[in-house]
C-alpha cells in the first residue's frame, strides 16, 4: 500500500515524516563534518549523512541504490577513509594557520552566496511540479530487475567501460602505494652486532612488568633492587597513552609499607 | 510534501561540501567533503528520476557511485604517497610545483 503510493510519486505522510526527521540530522551532521577538528569524527559524521541519504533513496522508490549506498559508500568507501586515517596517523589535526589571508572568511561568504543562488534558482523554476512516479517505468518487474534491464541494454557500454575503470583504479592504487626497498634489509645478525658494538642498550630481554598483591596489569612497573621503578618494564606506548599510573604515585604507594 | 524539498536538501548538502573543500586543510577531510558533494548530486539524480518517471537517473547515480569508489581508491593512494615523502597530510604542504 505505502510502497504503491511511493512508487506512484505521491507524497505520503510517511515520507514527509522520514524527510523532516532525517533532513535536519543530515544537514547538522554535514556541518559538523566540516567544522569538527578530528578527521575520525568527520568520517563518523559523514557516515550518518550517507545513511540518512540511503533512507531518502528508499523513500523515493530506489531500494537498489539505497542498498548500494549502505554497502559501497558507508561500508567500503568510508572504511577505506578510516584505514588511511589510521595509516597516516589519527592525530594529524588541521593547522589553523591561514596561508592566504582572509581565505576562510571569503570561502564562507562564497559558500553562503552559492547556497542562496541554488535555493533561489530552485524556488524560481520548480514551484510546484507533479512527479510522475516510477510506476510506469518499473511496471511489475520490481526496481532491481528494471534497473538491470536498462543497465544491460542501453547502458551496457558504459557498464563495460566501468569495469576497465575499476581495474585501472586498482592497478593505479597498487602502483602509487608500492614502495621499492632502497637499502638492503638488515639481518638479525647485523642488528645484534650493532647492539653489542654500541653498548648501552640491554643485551638481555627487557624486564617484565611488576606483579604485586594488588596490581598485576601490564602497565604496572617492576621494581629494581634499590626500590626504584624500572621504566623499561612497561611498554613505551602505555606511557604515551597515559594508561599507566604515574611513576611518582607508584613510588609513594610502594614506599608506604616499607 | 513535494519532491522539491529533496532538491533543496541536496543543494544545501552540496554547498556544505563545497565550502568544506575550500576551508579545510587536511587532505582526507577535503576528500570527504568531495564525497559529500557527490552524494548530494546523487540525491538530485534520484529525485529527478522519480519526477520524470524513468529509471535513467537512478542508473546515472549508480555510475556516479562506481566512479566515486574508483576515485577514492586512487586519491587515497596519492595522499598516502604524499604523506610518505612529506610526512604531512595537509594540502598546504604539497607546494613543490608552486612558482
Amino acid at each position: 500500500m505505502t510502497a504503491a503510493i511511493l512508487a506512484a510519486g505521491g507524497t505520503s505522510t510517511h515520507e514527509a515524516t522520514v524527510f523532516w526527521l532525517l533532513a535536519p540530522i543530515a544537514v547538522v551532521c554535514a556541518l559538523g563534518m566540516v567544522l569538527v577538528r578530528s578527521a575520525v569524527h568527520s568520517a563518523v559524521l559523514l557516515a550518518v549523512v550517507m545513511l540518512s541519504l540511503a533512507a531518502f533513496y528508499t523513500a523515493q522508490a530506489a531500494p537498489f541504490l539505497a542498498v548500494v549506498q549502505v554497502v559501497v559508500y558507508t561500508g567500503a568507501v568510508l572504511m577505506l577513509f578510516l584505514f588511511v586515517l589510521m595509516l597516516i596517523g589519527v592525530d594529524t589535526t588541521d593547522s589553523l594557520v591561514e596561508t592566504l589571508r582572509g581565505q576562510r572568511v571569503a570561502a564562507i561568504v562564497v559558500g553562503l552566496g552559492f547556497a542562496a543562488l541554488l535555493v533561489l534558482a530552485l524556488a524560481g523554476t520548480l514551484g510546484s511540479f507533479h512527479p510522475k512516479g516510477l510506476n510506469a517505468a518499473v511496471a511489475d518487474k520490481g526496481n532491481v530487475v528494471a534497473i538491470a534491464e536498462l543497465l544491460f541494454s542501453r547502458y551496457v557500454f558504459a557498464f563495460e567501460a566501468t569495469s576497465a575503470l575499476l581495474i585501472t583504479a586498482g592497478l593505479g592504487a597498487m602502483v602509487l602505494a608500492h614502495r621499492e626497498r632502497v637499502t638492503p634489509r638488515r639481518t638479525q645478525l647485523e642488528r645484534m652486532r650493532e647492539r653489542v658494538a654500541t653498548g648501552g642498550a640491554a643485551m638481555a630481554p627487557l624486564p617484565g612488568p611488576g606483579v604485586y598483591a594488588d596490581h598485576d596489569a601490564i602497565d604496572t612497573p617492576a621494581l629494581l633492587p634499590d626500590g626504584s621503578v624500572a621504566t623499561t618494564s612497561v611498554p613505551e606506548y602505555l606511557e604515551i597513552s597515559g594508561a599507566r599510573p604515574r611513576t611518582d604515585d607508584t613510588e609513594r604507594e610502594l614506599e608506604a609499607p616499607r | 510534501m513535494s519532491p522539491d524539498y529533496y532538491l533543496y536538501l541536496s543543494a544545501i548538502l552540496f554547498t556544505i561540501g563545497a565550502t568544506g573543500v575550500l576551508v579545510r586543510r587536511n587532505a582526507i577531510v577535503v576528500f570527504m567533503c568531495v564525497e559529500l558533494m557527490l552524494n548530494a548530486v546523487n540525491l538530485t539524480l534520484v529525485t529527478f528520476a522519480r519526477v520524470n518517471g524513468n529509471l535513467d537517473g537512478q542508473i546515472i547515480a549508480f555510475f556516479v557511485m562506481v566512479v566515486a569508489a574508483a576515485e577514492v581508491v586512487v586519491g587515497l593512494a596519492i595522499i598516502m604517497s604524499i604523506f610518505r615523502s612529506r610526512r604531512s597530510a595537509s594540502v598546504d604542504d604539497a607546494n613543490l610545483l608552486k612558482y
